[in-house]
C-alpha cells in the first residue's frame, strides 16, 4: 500500500483522491448534507452564513445540500450513460472486427451516420422528439456516446483481431461470445478504461449542459447543472454561489482526467 | 595494422524491475580495416548489444557498466552525444534486421539516403544523389536512377535490405555493423542481398561486423567467427579454421544443428487421410492457389516448400476452412469431402485438424495463462473438468518438456519464445488430434532450440501416430523432419514426391534454384552459386 502511494505520481493520487470524495458524497448524501434535496429551509438567495455554509437558492434551499445531493444525481446518472454507451459500443466495436466485410461496413456506416451530426444537436432533437425524463436523457447520450466507443473498440481490435491466436480459436469452433471476451476483450481493457475515464467526463459535462438548458434532470432533483442555471442572476450581483456546483464540475473532470492519464501512460508502457 | 575498433574488457548491465542483469560479460574484440568479423549465437547471447556497442549505443534500459571501445583512437564509452552523433553515420553505420521497419514509410529512398552526408556536411545533395544512384547501382538494383524515388512500400524486402546497405555506405563510413540483415527474407532472395553486400564491403573496404545466427550465412560473409553465449566469448577463429575444426564444446553443438536428419520410410499404401483434389483459390481476383492436388498419408509428414508468395500459407487456410476455396475443387478427409466453409465443419472435424503457428508470440493470448491455453481445448472438445482435467494439463505438459508446477501457472508473457511455441504444441496436441499444420514452426526460433521443437514433433508423431503437414521455406528442415515434399511457386504445385525423390536430379528449374540457395557451412559456397549462376546466365542469353 505504501509502495502504492510512493510510485504513483502525485496528480494521480489528487485526482483519485477527489474522484473518491465525490464517491463518498454521492453514496451517503441523506448523512451528509446537513438538509432535504428539495427541503425549503429559509428565504431565497439568502447569503453565506453559519447555519446555511453556501447560502440558500432561488427557493430558498440550502445550497450546500444540494450540492452534495448533484454528486449523487449527476455523478451518478453519467456513470450509467457511460456504462451503457461502453457495453453497447465495445460489444458492436469488436464484433464488428472480428466479423469484418458486410456486417462492418453496416454498423460502420450506420455509425457514421451517428457522429456525423453535432452531438449536442442530435441530443436536442432527439429529446424534443421523446419529451425530457431521465430515461430518455439517459439512453439519448448513451445513443450519441456509443459511436466514439464503437470506433475505439473496433479500431483496436482490428489489431487484434489478426493475431494467430485468434484465428487458433476461431479454428477451434470457439462462438462469437468466446471470441470477444475471452480472446479480444482483454487485450483492449486497459485502451478501453483509459477511454472510459474521458468519455464520463465528456458525458457528465454534457448532462449538465442538457440541465442547464432545461432538457436533462428535471426540478426539483438537485444537479449541479441545473443549479447553475436557477442561481445564474446571482452573478449580476457579484456573488459567486452558482459557480460552487460549476467547480464542483470542474474539479471532477480535472481529477477524472489526471488519473486517466496516469492509466494512459502505464498502459503504454513509457518509462519516465 | 592498427584496429579499427577495439574493444576491452566490456560489461554492459541490463536494469529491470528487480535490479540489473549483466548482458555482456567482459568481451575482448579486435577489428582490423576492412575485416569482417561474423558475431555468432542464440538469442540473448547478446551478440545485438554487442554490435550495438561498437558503436557506441546502447538500448534504452542498458549501459556500458565497465571497459573500454575505442574506435580508431577515439574512446567511445563516455564519450559526448554530439562526438558520438558525429561518428554515426559518417565513420560508423548500421544496418538493421528489418528493412521494411527501420525505412521510414513516408519519404523517398533516396531522401532518406541523402539525409546522413547533408547532416555531416560531407556531400552536397546533388553529390549525395550521385553517390545515392552509384551505389544502388553497385548492390545490383534494378533501375539505379530511378528507384531512389520510389517510397519503401513500392519496393520489395530484398531491394529495401540493399536499399539499407547503400543507404550505410552513403558517408563511406570504415565501420558497418549488419544485424541480421538477412534473416527476414527468402533463400532465393537472400543470395542477391549477401552477394551485393559482400562486393560492396570488399571494395570499399569496409570493416564490418556481421551478427547473425546462422551459421552458413556468417561463413560466407566473415573473414572471422566469434561465437558468443550468454554475454561470454567462447572462441573466435578465422572462419576456415573454426568451421573446419571448432574447439569449445558448445560450438560443436550449434555446428550439429543442421545434421538432424530423418531415416527414410517407405511409402504405405495407404488409402490418404486428407486429399487434396484440384483446389483453387482466391483473394478478391487473385488466384492465390491454382489447381492444386496432392494427397496426405497418414502418420507421414508433408513438407510444403516454397518462398513467400507461392501460396503455402494460403493452403493452410483453406485446408482447415479459414478461406473457402472456389467452388470445383474438393478436400477429402478419410475419403469424405469436407465442406470448404469453417463454419459448416463439425466439431470433430475442427478437433482432428489442430494447427501450430510460426510466431509464438502472436500465436497464444498474452492476457491468459499456460493453464487457460492448453486447457480450454480439453474442456471445449472433450468436455473435461476439475481433477481429470488437472491430470490430463500435467500429462501434457511433461509431453512438452516442461514441468507442470513451473510453468502451468505462468503468465504467456512470462515465456521464451521456445517454450511459447511448446505451449503451441500442447494445445494442439491437447485436443487429441489426428493431423497438424505446422506453418513455419521454427523459423522464428534459433537453431538449438528449433532443434528441440522439430525433435519434440517428431517423437510426438511416433507417440501418437500424428501427420503432419510442414509448411517451411527452410530446406534443413525438410530434410530433417519431412517423408514426403510438395515445391510450390506462385500457387502451383512445381515438383511432389518422396523427399529422396525431390532431394536427387533431375530438379525442374525453380526446385533446383530453390535447392541451389541453401545457404551451405562452405566458406566458398557463395562464391561457387554465383559463378553457376552465371554460368547459367551467359548459356540462357
Amino acid at each position: 500500500m505504501l509502495r502504492f502511494f510512493k510510485t504513483t505520481p502525485p496528480t494521480a493520487l489528487l485526482g483519485l483522491f477527489i474522484i473518491l470524495s465525490v464517491a463518498i458524497m454521492g453514496v451517503f448524501a441523506p448523512f451528509l448534507a446537513p438538509y432535504g434535496e428539495t427541503e425549503v429551509v429559509g428565504a431565497a438567495y439568502m447569503p453565506w452564513d453559519s447555519v446555511h455554509l453556501l447560502g440558500t437558492d432561488n427557493l430558498g434551499r440550502d445550497m450546500l445540500s444540494r450540492v452534495i445531493y448533484g454528486a449523487r444525481n449527476t455523478v451518478g446518472l453519467a456513470l450509467l450513460t457511460t456504462a451503457i454507451a461502453f457495453t453497447v459500443g465495445a460489444t458492436l466495436g469488436i464484433y464488428a472486427a472480428l466479423k469484418g466485410g458486410w456486417v462492418d461496413q453496416v454498423v460502420s456506416r450506420a455509425v457514421d451516420v451517428l457522429m456525423a451530426v453535432p452531438p449536442l444537436i442530435l441530443a436536442l432533437m432527439l429529446l424534443a422528439i421523446v419529451g425530457p425524463s431521465i430515461p430518455n436523457m439517459v439512453l439519448v447520450i448513451a445513443v450519441i456516446y456509443v459511436a466514439p466507443v464503437f470506433r475505439l473498440a473496433r479500431a483496436s481490435s482490428m489489431n487484434i483481431v489478426v493475431l494467430d491466436f485468434v484465428q487458433a480459436a476461431r479454428l477451434r469452433g470457439e462462438g462469437n461470445l468466446w471470441l470477444i471476451s475471452r480472446e479480444i476483450l482483454p487485450n483492449i481493457t486497459s485502451t478501453l478504461v483509459a477511454e472510459f475515464g474521458l468519455r464520463f467526463c465528456f458525458v457528465f459535462l454534457f448532462i449538465a449542459a442538457l440541465s442547464f438548458l432545461g432538457l436533462g434532470i428535471q426540478p426539483p432533483t438537485a444537479d449541479w447543472g441545473s443549479m447553475v442555471k436557477e442561481n445564474a442572476t446571482l452573478i449580476t450581483f457579484g456573488d459567486i454561489t452558482p459557480l460552487i456546483p460549476a467547480a464542483a464540475i470542474a474539479v471532477l473532470t480535472i481529477g477524472i482526467n489526471f488519473v486517466v492519464d496516469w492509466m494512459l501512460h502505464k498502459a503504454s508502457g513509457l518509462k519516465d | 595494422m592498427t584496429n579499427i575498433l577495439t574493444v576491452r574488457d566490456l560489461h554492459i548491465q541490463a536494469r529491470h524491475k528487480h535490479g540489473t542483469t549483466e548482458i555482456v560479460k567482459g568481451i575482448d574484440l579486435d577489428l582490423k580495416p576492412g575485416e569482417v568479423l561474423g558475431l555468432v549465437g542464440e538469442s540473448g547471447a547478446g551478440k545485438s548489444t554487442l554490435g550495438l556497442a561498437a558503436m557506441g549505443y546502447t538500448r534504452d534500459g542498458c549501459r556500458i557498466s565497465s571497459g573500454s571501445i575505442r574506435f580508431r583512437d577515439q574512446e567511445l564509452v563516455g564519450a559526448s552525444a554530439s562526438t558520438l552523433r558525429h561518428l554515426h553515420g559518417n565513420s560508423i553505420a548500421y544496418v538493421a534486421q528489418s528493412a521494411a521497419a527501420s525505412f521510414n514509410p513516408s519519404h523517398r529512398l533516396i531522401d532518406q539516403f541523402t539525409e546522413a552526408p547533408l547532416e555531416h556536411g560531407v556531400r552536397s545533395r546533388k553529390q549525395a544523389e550521385a553517390d545515392a544512384i552509384q551505389l544502388y547501382r553497385e548492390m545490383q538494383l534494378p533501375n539505379p536512377e530511378e528507384i531512389g524515388f520510389r517510397y519503401p512500400y513500392q519496393v520489395s524486402g530484398g531491394q529495401l535490405q540493399r536499399a539499407m546497405t547503400a543507404m550505410a555506405m552513403s558517408c563511406k563510413p570504415d565501420l558497418i555493423i549488419f544485424d541480421e540483415p538477412t534473416t527476414a527474407l527468402d533463400v532465393t532472395t537472400q543470395i542477391e542481398v549477401l552477394a551485393a553486400i559482400r562486393k560492396v564491403v570488399k571494395e570499399h573496404n569496409t570493416a564490418a561486423i556481421y551478427i547473425t545466427h546462422d551459421l552458413a550465412v556468417v561463413s560466407q560473409m566473415a573473414d572471422r567467427i566469434m561465437v558468443l553465449r550468454d554475454g561470454h566469448m567462447v572462441e573466435t577463429a578465422p572462419t576456415e579454421e573454426m568451421l573446419a575444426n571448432p574447439k569449445e564444446d558448445y560450438t560443436k553443438s550449434l555446428w550439429a544443428v543442421r545434421t538432424l536428419h530423418r531415416e527414410t520410410r517407405p511409402r504405405p499404401e495407404k488409402t490418404p487421410l486428407l486429399a487434396i483434389d484440384k483446389v483453387t483459390a482466391h483473394y478478391g481476383e487473385f488466384k492465390a492457389l491454382d489447381s492444386i492436388s496432392f494427397d496426405i498419408l497418414p502418420q507421414r509428414t508433408v513438407a510444403v516448400v516454397g518462398e513467400s508468395g507461392s501460396g503455402k500459407s494460403t493452403l493452410a487456410k483453406v485446408i482447415t476452412g479459414l478461406l473457402p476455396h472456389s467452388p470445383g475443387g474438393e478436400i477429402r478427409w478419410q475419403g469424405e469431402a469436407l465442406p470448404p466453409r469453417l463454419q459448416d465443419r463439425d466439431k470433430t472435424i475442427l478437433r482432428d485438424v489442430q494447427m501450430i503457428y510460426q510466431m509464438p508470440d502472436t500465436a497464444l493470448n498474452p492476457r491468459h495463462r499456460v493453464r487457460d491455453v492448453v486447457g480450454r481445448p480439453l474442456t471445449f472438445y472433450l468436455g473435461l473438468h476439475g481433477a481429470e482435467k488437472e491430470e490430463r494439463l500435467r500429462s501434457l505438459m511433461e509431453q512438452i518438456e516442461l514441468d507442470p508446477d513451473i510453468y502451468l501457472n505462468r503468465r504467456i508473457t512470462e515465456l521464451s519464445g521456445g517454450q511459447k511455441q511448446r505451449i503451441g504444441i500442447a494445445r494442439a496436441l491437447a485436443a487429441e488430434p489426428r493431423f497438424i499444420i505446422c506453418d513455419e514452426v521454427t523459423s522464428a526460433l534459433d537453431q538449438l532450440v528449433a532443434e528441440g521443437i522439430l525433435k519434440l514433433l517428431l517423437k510426438l508423431q511416433e507417440k501418437y501416430g500424428l501427420t503432419y503437414m510442414f509448411i517451411t521455406h527452410d530446406l534443413a528442415t525438410v530434410e530433417a523432419i519431412a517423408d514426403d515434399v510438395v515445391v510450390m511457386q506462385h500457387g502451383k504445385i512445381v515438383e511432389q514426391g518422396t523427399r529422396d525423390e525431390v532431394f536427387s536430379p533431375p530438379h525442374p528449374d525453380y526446385s533446383a534454384r530453390l535447392l541451389a540457395s541453401v545457404p551451405e557451412m562452405d566458406p566458398h559456397w557463395l562464391d561457387r552459386v554465383l559463378a553457376e549462376q552465371k554460368i547459367d546466365l551467359l548459356e540462357n542469353n
